[in-house]
């Protein structure tokens, strides 16, 4: 695993004097709840580099007794997992689903936020009173009229207002699904962010003659990089970690299914195969680990913009 | 799908440009020129996607290539969209243009809003008193048997737990735990970061991982590979079916969501413990506030909006958990462990019922309008200070 990049810019910068009494027992408690929620992953990573003999017949944590013999490891997980169970393909499959179901949204948003804060129009404050109201619509109820849409189109009263679009199964459906799921949250967030920046930059390029799309693409999204980057991951993380929109949108079966709908099936139909299974699920982990790690800096301070002056 | 790619490069340069020529009036012999060009562009930006559609459902295409397209046209697509708008719109009228501009940058949110999800919430609605193949109106009988069913009923109690017990527990321990690292010094983002690090996992990924801390063997079928019977059998006691030990099942299920849910809780919490003036809590020090004192009537007060925001997110997450429960491989309705959205895709996708699957839905969606509700109300506060 990569090595931990501090979590916001500040930790740490409290006056020296700080750690007084009490120091051993905060050090103690920490490193003790560090452990208690490292232990599910840290088992998953052991037992996907043992041979399927030995995790079939002792548990992860024997290991650590010998943590030096060479034929308690391997590598032939991760290789089966792969090229066998079809992880490999799944994987880019995760891949065209997730990025342009992380890019679409948050451009749209973007887009909108801005109209939403800088552009006068009738009716501004209730469409945006209904966009972010809409946050709360569970997804499930989503799930079923837009899976008809997709597959039967839309008949009122004997007429086709809306032709099958044959959506299903397709990328453009979920890129479009994840999209509407995920434009109400993106829009408030990038709404308080890009609505707090200082209104006389604005003024001053419209008094240059720059008109509201160029203000957008050359002023707007350069300073709201912060914010498009900590939404940007959070997105990520959701669309590829999603189950339930994959397995509606592009089923269980198919060419097209994706990492986690690969992994559910191998439950499914191999719940006791701990060797394949655990080298499976670090395979859907492992991207959005290293997107984490790498982006967390940008995530923790755009997601606290907005939530904490609140 | 090199078209739109094209247009995105030029677009920062092409822009300045034609700032003269968009004043009022506008240029005449050029318009005619630039409309060509921007119908041009729809045009061949249009019938490059249809050909790409096309390819990208080819079960014969090589895997790598579609996923390269798909991800170039998915992302070039959306600013080629933009892009297009607004160029046809400052092909019209002056008069005209301005009044429609708003709706090039809002419109698209707005439409496809519409389609995911205003429209969805009339049309469940409207499943909700149809038969299971949505063809006859059956009035009331699918609330009716949502409400007299005994999965169903089970389903509504355990996620009352979820939603009481999860936001309640992982909060608590978020707030600890940034309180405590806030004081640690070094190290403080190291630890901070391993605690969050279960937000980056699947739901799918999630329940792998716990099996292999639930996981149950009887005696003579193999050896206990589950971290909790290892421990019992070192214990000298019988090795136990934690996921079917009724109804404390549902607890251990619990314990992966609050497991994956603390990281988040547990950051936003430490971003606006950090923002405590620190003069306040110093104050306090000095005037002889116990640590306990200072948590207790200066770091709770200060942070408490903050702790609002991140527990109606996490009431919110667990009213619809689903994934935890289905992808379990034990049986949900023997272990009666159900709940309300596990419930709904299973009369929908599995038991094929329609109408029973809508109606769980709206009950959802009826369960989370207070929550709507309170949310707009909030911003209408947060409007009034801006």
């Amino acid at each position: 695993m990569s090595v931990p990049v501090p979590v916001t810019g500040d930790g740490g910068s409290r006056a020296p004097g700080e750690t007084r009494k009490g120091g051993w027992f905060i050090r103690v408690t920490i490193i003790a709840i560090v452990l208690l929620w490292l232990i599910p992953t840290v088992g998953v990573l052991i037992t996907s580099l043992r041979p399927e003999s030995l995790s079939e017949s002792s548990g992860w944590w024997t290991v650590l007794a010998h943590p030096f013999r060479t034929a308690e490891w391997t590598l032939e997980n991760y290789r089966l997992a792969i090229t066998g169970q079809g992880f490999g393909n799944a994987f880019m499959n995760s891949l065209a689903v997730a990025i342009p179901s992380t890019v679409i949204p948050i451009a749209i948003a973007a887009f909108a936020a801005y109209g939403f804060a800088w552009m006068e129009f009738k009716g501004r404050y209730v469409m945006f009173i209904t966009v972010v109201g809409l946050m709360v619509v569970p997804l499930q109820m989503a799930l079923i009229p837009i899976l008809r849409l997709f597959t039967q189109g839309v008949v009122l009263f004997g007429y086709r207002i809306v032709p099958d679009l044959d959506l299903n199964q397709s990328f453009l459906g979920i890129w479009l699904a994840h999209t509407g799921f995920g434009i109400p949250l993106a829009t408030y967030l990038l709404f308080n962010y890009i609505a707090s920046l200082p209104s006389s930059i604005i003024e001053s390029a419209k008094i240059d003659g720059a008109d509201h799309f160029t203000i957008f693409w050359r002023l707007i999204v350069p300073l709201s990089v912060p914010a498009l980057a900590a939404f940007a991951i959070f997105q990520f993380m959701w669309v590829w970690n999603d189950l339930l929109v994959a397995y509606v949108f592009l089923g269980g079966a198919g060419q097209n299914r994706v990492l986690t709908v690969a992994l559910r099936e191998l439950v499914g139909a191999r719940g006791e195969n701990w060797h394949l299974l655990t080298a499976a699920a670090f395979i859907t982990m492992a991207l959005p680990l290293a997107v984490f790690f790498s982006l967390q800096k940008y995530f923790v301070r755009g997601l606290t913009a907005g939530a904490v002056k609140g | 799908m090199g078209r739109s790619d094209q247009d995105l490069t030029d677009l920062p340069a092409a822009s300045p440009e034609e700032e003269p020529g968009a004043g009022p009036g506008g240029g005449t012999g050029m318009s005619v020129q630039r409309a060509l060009l921007v119908i041009g562009a729809v045009v061949v930006g249009t019938v490059l996607f249809l050909l790409v559609f096309d390819y990208l459902r080819s079960p014969t295409a090589n895997r790598l290539s579609v996923v390269a397209v798909a991800i170039v046209v998915g992302v070039g697509g959306v600013f080629f969209l933009f892009w297009t708008m607004n160029k046809i719109v400052d092909l019209l009228p002056a008069w005209f243009r301005e009044g429609l501009r708003p709706y090039v940058f809002v419109g698209p949110a707005l439409v496809i809003l519409g389609v995911f999800l205003v429209y969805p919430v009339f049309n469940t609605l409207l499943l909700s008193f149809k038969d299971g193949i949505s063809r006859d109106f059956v009035g009331l009988d699918n609330y009716r048997f949502v409400f007299t069913n005994e999965d169903m009923m089970r389903a509504i109690r355990n996620t009352a737990g979820w939603l009481i017990l999860v936001p309640i527990v992982a909060v608590s321990i978020g707030l600890m735990f940034a309180t405590l690292a806030d004081r640690l010094g070094r190290g403080e983002a190291a630890a901070k970061s391993l605690i969050f690090l279960p937000m980056a996992i699947s739901f799918a990924g999630a329940s792998v991982t716990w099996q292999l801390i639930y996981s149950y063997r009887p005696q003579g079928f193999g050896s206990n590979i589950g971290l909790l019977n290892g421990i019992m059998l070192g214990l000298g006691q019988e090795p136990v079916k934690w996921l079917e030990l009724q109804p404390w099942n549902n607890l251990f299920l619990m314990v992966i969501m609050v497991w994956m849910q603390t990281g988040f809780a547990m950051v936003v919490l430490s971003a606006a413990i950090k923002s405590i003036p620190d003069e306040i809590i110093e104050a306090a020090r000095i005037d002889g506030a116990s640590e306990w004192q200072v948590f207790g009537r200066i770091i709770v007060p200060s942070i408490l909006p903050t702790i609002v925001v991140v527990t109606t997110y996490m009431v919110i997450n667990a009213m619809k958990v689903f994934d935890i429960v289905f992808v379990q491989p034990a049986n949900a309705e023997v272990n009666g462990t159900v709940v309300v959205a596990e419930r709904m895709i299973r009369w929908f996708f599995l038991l094929d019922h329609n109408g029973r699957g809508a109606a769980i839905a709206v009950i959802l969606f009826v369960a989370v309008v207070p929550v709507m509700i309170w949310n707009v109300r909030r911003f209408r506060e947060q409007e009034a200070i801006r």
